[in-house]
C-alpha cells in the first residue's frame, strides 16, 4: 500500500533493466541474493492484497547495510508474501539461518514442562530474565503493508483477547496515543515504553506509518508480562522477571501465549504459521519461533577470556549489551541469548539458554578461583 | 453479542456471522485468501470511517481541510497512475505538525493528482496560497526578465542574489510516487537537454551515483551538493526511496547555473551569483529555463502546466511559479528596529537565516525573499522583491542617519 511502486501495470512499460535496483553498493541478504533473473520474473507478481516485490524490497534497496553488519534487507507484507515470493524469500531464509532449506520443517514446541532444570540459575550471577517473541494475526495484512483500518482491527482484537485473560494475566492496555502523563512516567521508569521507530531499515518498510495510530502497550499487574500493539509486528509478547528462574518466565510466556491464542482462534483469526516456516513474523530473521530468550548475567572474568566468543558459539548462544541489540556491555553484565529462530523449537531454544547460561556461570566461578576452564570447554552444539 | 467483529464483517459475511452467533462464539464459513482479504474486498471489510485518519493533534493544511465527507468520496479513486490519497496525505498523517509552523501535509504523486483529489487540493491551496481559488482564478505565467527595474542592489548592503523555481516532466510520476525507471528517465531526458546549453551556460552534469571524492569535496565547498532529505516531512512522503539512484546535479561552468535532478521535485533550477545584480540573475534564470525547455521540446517533451496551477510541482506549496528570488543582504540596524517584521508583511517578504528555511540569522545578514508563489507572475515576484528589498536598504540607510522610517502600504495580493 504505502508506496508508488505498487501499480504494477504501469511499470511494467519499463523493461526489466530500466527497473532493476542498483545494488553494486549493498551488503544485505536480499542484494546478496537478488538477480535480474528473479526481478524479471518477480515483478509483476502480487499477492492478494496487493503487496509487491518491489515493496518487499524498498527497505533493503534504500538501506545498502554495512560492511560488517548483515541486514535482512526485504520484508513481508502479509502471511502469501513467502509464498508468492518464495524465490526470492526462500535463499534469503536460508543465508540468514544457518542453511535452513525449502523443504525443512520447523518445529513448534510450547510445552513448558520439557523444559529441563532452568529454576536454579545463580542468582548471584543472573539479574534478570526474560523470553521474548512475536506473533501475526491471521487475515491481516502486516505492518509494512495494512491500513489504517486493519491495523485498528488488530488492535482491537488483541484488546479484547488481553482483557478477557485473568489470574496471574489480569492487566490492563495503555494506546500510545491516549495514555496519560503519569502513565507515560510509569510505563518509561518500567522500562516498558516502546517509542516510534526511529531506526531507517524500520522507516523505510513503512512500519511507521500513522504513529502512533492504534499502537499499545498492555500488561499484567504483575509487570512479568508485556505485549506490543502494532510495533515492528502486530504483536510482541515478553515475559521477564528479576533473578535467574527461567523455568518460572518461560511458563508464563507458553501459559500466556497459549490463552491469547485461543481467544484469537475463536474469531477466526489464528496466529500466522506453517510447518514450513513455524510462526510468520514481518522480517525473516524472526521466522520459526521468533523467540529469543535470555538473561543479563554478570560475566566479567569469563568475557574477557580469549575463547568466550568461541564457548558462546559453541553454546548457539549470542551476546549484547544491555541495552539490548547493538549496545555495549556494562559492569561485565551481558544479555546473552539464543541464536537460533528457525530449525530447533522454542524449549529447544531456551534449553540451549539455561543449560549454556549454567555452564558459563561454573566456568566463571572457576576462573575466580583462578583454576582454568580448559576442560570445561564444550563441543559444537 | 455484538462484537467488533459483527462492524467490521460486512455485506456478504454478515449473514453468515449473524447465523452463528447464538452459539456464543463466532464460526465463520466464509472464504478468505491465506493472508486475508483481497484488496477489493477490503472496501466492503473497511469502509472509509475504519481508515479516516485520526487528525485530533495535528495542525497542517491538509489535516484543517480533510473532512471525514471528502475522505470517503476520494478514498477510493486513483490517478491513471494508481496513485490514491491515502498516499497524497501519508506525510501529513505522519507529521502532525507544530503549532507555530503550519506545514502543508499532502504532496502530489503525478500531475493528475491534482485533478482527481481536487476537492482536497483546491482547499489547501486556498489556505496555503492566501485565499486563490483555482477553480475560478487564473495564474500568470511571465518569464520576461527585460521588464524588471531597478534590479541592481547597493552592494554594500546585498552580498549575493538567486533566484530558484522547480520543473517537472509531464508525463512522468512525481518523486514521491515514480518507479526506479521513471526516476531514471527524468534524469535521461534533463540531462539530455543540458548537454545542449551553450555560451555561458554550458555545463556539466555529477551523478550522485558516479561523482569521485573530488567532485563531491569541490561541490560541497561550493555548497551545492545536496544530500539525502532527512527531514520526516519529505521522508515520509517516500521521495527519498532508492536514494541516490539517478540523482544528480548539473552546473554550467561558470556556477552561476545549477540543476538539481530528483531531490524534492523532477528538477529545481537555481541562478544565483555574488552581489547586488538580480536583474541579471533573473535574466539568465528565464533564459536558462527557456533553452531547456525548447531542448526538452524538441525531444518531444514538456513541462507539466496549466493555467490554473501554473508549473506543477511536488508541494501544494510550489505551485504556481515554484519562485523564491532573494537575498542576502546585511540589515544591522534595521532589523533590530521593532517594526521590521511588520515592514516584511507588509512587503510581502519573508526572512530567513542565511543557512535557507528554519535557520538562524548569522550576524546582521538575513535571507530575505518573496512570501508568495502562485498568483503572480515571476516577474511581479521578482519586481516584488527588487522593490522590496531596496526599500530595506533605504530604511537602513535612514537608520544609519538617524532619521526614521515608515513602514509601507501592504502590496496588493494577486489580480482577481
Amino acid at each position: 500500500m504505502p508506496f508508488g511502486n505498487t501499480h504494477n501495470n504501469f511499470k511494467l512499460n519499463y523493461s526489466v533493466d530500466d527497473e532493476f535496483p542498483d545494488l553494486t553498493k549493498h551488503n544485505n541478504h536480499m542484494a546478496k541474493v537478488l538477480t535480474k533473473e528473479m526481478y524479471g520474473k518477480l515483478r509483476d507478481k502480487q499477492t492478494s492484497t496487493g503487496f509487491t516485490l518491489d515493496d518487499a524490497i524498498q527497505t533493503g534497496v534504500d538501506n545498502p547495510g554495512h560492511p560488517f553488519i548483515m541486514t535482512v534487507g526485504c520484508v513481508a507484507g502479509d502471511e502469501e508474501s513467502y509464498e508468492v515470493f518464495k524465490d526470492l524469500f526462500d535463499p534469503v531464509i536460508s543465508d540468514r539461518h544457518g542453511g535452513y532449506k525449502a523443504t525443512d520443517k520447523h518445529k513448534t514446541d510450547l510445552n513448558f514442562e520439557n523444559l529441563k532444570g532452568g529454576d536454579d540459575l545463580d542468582p548471584n550471577y543472573v539479574l534478570s530474565s526474560r523470553v521474548r517473541t512475536g506473533r501475526s494475526i491471521k487475515g491481516y495484512a502486516l505492518p509494512p503493508h495494512n491500513s489504517r483500518g486493519e491495523r485498528r482491527a488488530v488492535e482491537k482484537l488483541s484488546v479484547e483477547a488481553l482483557n478477557s485473560l485473568d489470574g496471574e494475566f489480569k492487566g490492563k492496555y495503555y494506546p500510545l496515543k491516549s495514555m496519560t502523563d503519569a502513565e507515560q512516567e510509569q510505563l518509561i521508569a518500567d522500562h516498558f515504553l516502546f517509542d516510534k521507530p526511529v531506526s531507517p531499515l524500520l522507516l523505510a518498510a513503512g512500519m511507521a506509518r500513522d504513529w502512533p495510530d492504534a499502537r499499545g502497550i498492555w500488561h499484567n499487574e504483575n509487570k512479568t508480562f508485556l505485549v506490543w500493539v502494532n510495533e515492528e509486528d502486530h504483536l510482541r509478547v515478553i515475559s521477564m522477571q528479576p533473578g535467574g528462574n527461567m523455568k518460572e518466565v518461560f511458563r508464563r510466556f507458553c501459559v500466556g501465549l497459549q490463552r491469547i491464542e485461543e481467544i484469537f482462534k475463536k474469531h477466526n483469526h489464528g496466529f500466522m504459521w506453517n510447518e514450513h516456516l513455524g510462526f510468520i513474523l514481518t522480517c525473516p530473521s524472526n521466522l520459526g519461533t521468533g523467540l529469543r530468550g535470555g538473561v543479563h548475567v554478570k560475566l566479567p572474568k569469563l568475557s574477557t577470556h580469549a575463547k568466550f566468543d568461541e564457548i558462546l558459539t559453541r553454546l548457539r548462544l549470542q551476546k549484547r549489551g544491555t541495552g539490548g541489540v547493538d549496545t555495549a556491555s556494562v559492569g561485565g553484565v551481558f544479555d546473552i541469548s539464543n541464536a537460533d529462530r528457525i530449525g530447533s523449537s522454542e524449549v529447544d531454544q531456551v534449553q540451549c539458554v539455561v543449560d549454556g547460561v549454567k555452564l558459563m556461570i561454573e566456568m566463571e566461578k572457576k576462573l575466580e578461583k583462578g583454576e582454568s576452564i580448559d576442560s570445561m570447554i564444550p563441543a559444537q552444539k | 453479542m455484538a462484537s467488533m467483529f459483527t462492524r467490521v464483517l460486512s455485506g456478504r459475511n454478515t449473514a453468515v456471522i449473524m447465523a452463528s452467533l447464538g452459539a456464543g462464539s463466532l464460526v465463520s464459513s466464509y472464504i478468505m485468501t491465506e493472508s486475508g482479504v483481497s484488496a477489493g474486498e477490503k472496501k466492503k471489510l473497511y469502509p472509509p470511517s475504519a481508515d479516516y485518519p485520526d487528525l485530533r493533534k495535528h495542525n497542517n493544511c491538509m489535516a484543517s481541510v480533510l473532512t471525514p465527507a471528502i475522505y470517503g468520496q476520494l478514498r477510493d479513486k486513483l490517478t491513471p497512475n494508481n496513485w490514491s490519497l491515502d498516499q497524497c496525505i501519508q506525510t501529513g498523517v505522519d507529521n502532525p505538525g507544530h503549532p507555530f509552523i503550519k506545514t502543508v501535509g499532502m504532496v502530489a504523486g503525478d500531475e493528475e493528482s491534482y485533478e482527481v483529489f481536487a476537492d482536497i487540493f483546491n482547499p489547501v491551496i486556498k489556505d496555503r496560497h492566501n485565499g486563490y481559488d483555482p477553480t475560478t482564478m487564473k495564474h500568470p505565467t511571465d518569464l520576461d526578465s527585460s521588464k524588471i527595474t531597478s534590479g541592481m542592489f547597493d552592494e554594500n548592503y546585498v552580498l549575493s542574489s538567486r533566484v530558484r523555481t522547480g520543473r517537472s516532466i509531464r508525463g512522468l510520476s512525481l518523486p514521491p510516487a515514480c518507479t526506479r525507471a521513471e526516476r531514471r528517465e527524468v534524469e535521461r531526458v534533463v540531462v539530455q537537454g543540458l548537454s545542449g546549453l551553450k555560451g555561458d551556460l554550458a555545463g556539466k552534469y555529477y551523478s550522485l551515483t558516479e561523482m569521485t571524492e573530488q567532485e563531491q569535496q569541490q561541490l560541497i565547498d561550493e555548497h551545492f551538493l545536496f544530500d539525502k532529505p532527512v527531514s520526516p516531512l519529505l521522508i515520509a512522503s517516500g521521495m527519498a526511496r532508492d536514494w541516490p539512484d539517478a540523482r544528480g546535479i548539473w552546473h554550467n561552468n561558470e556556477k552561476t547555473f545549477l540543476i538539481w535532478i530528483n531531490e524534492e521535485d523532477h528538477t529545481r533550477v537555481i541562478s544565483m551569483e555574488k552581489g547586488g545584480n538580480m536583474k541579471r540573475v533573473f535574466e539568465r534564470f528565464c533564459r536558462g529555463l527557456k533553452e531547456v525547455e525548447k531542448l526538452i521540446q524538441e525531444r518531444g517533451w514538456e513541462f507539466m502546466w496549466n493555467e490554473r496551477l501554473g508549473y506543477i510541482l511536488t508541494c501544494p506549496s510550489n505551485l504556481g511559479t515554484g519562485l523564491r528570488a532573494g537575498v542576502h543582504v546585511r540589515l544591522p540596524l534595521l532589523s533590530k528596529d521593532s517594526r521590521f517584521n511588520k515592514i516584511l508583511d507588509n512587503l510581502r517578504l519573508q526572512k530567513r537565516g542565511t543557512g535557507g528555511v528554519d535557520t538562524a540569522a548569522v550576524g546582521d545578514t538575513f535571507d530575505i525573499s518573496n512570501l508568495d508563489r502562485l498568483g503572480k507572475s515571476e516577474v511581479e515576484l521578482v519586481q516584488c522583491v527588487v522593490d522590496g528589498v531596496n526599500y530595506l536598504i533605504d530604511c537602513e540607510k535612514k537608520l544609519e542617519k538617524g532619521q526614521d522610517i515608515t513602514i509601507p502600504p501592504p502590496v496588493s495580493q494577486f489580480k482577481k
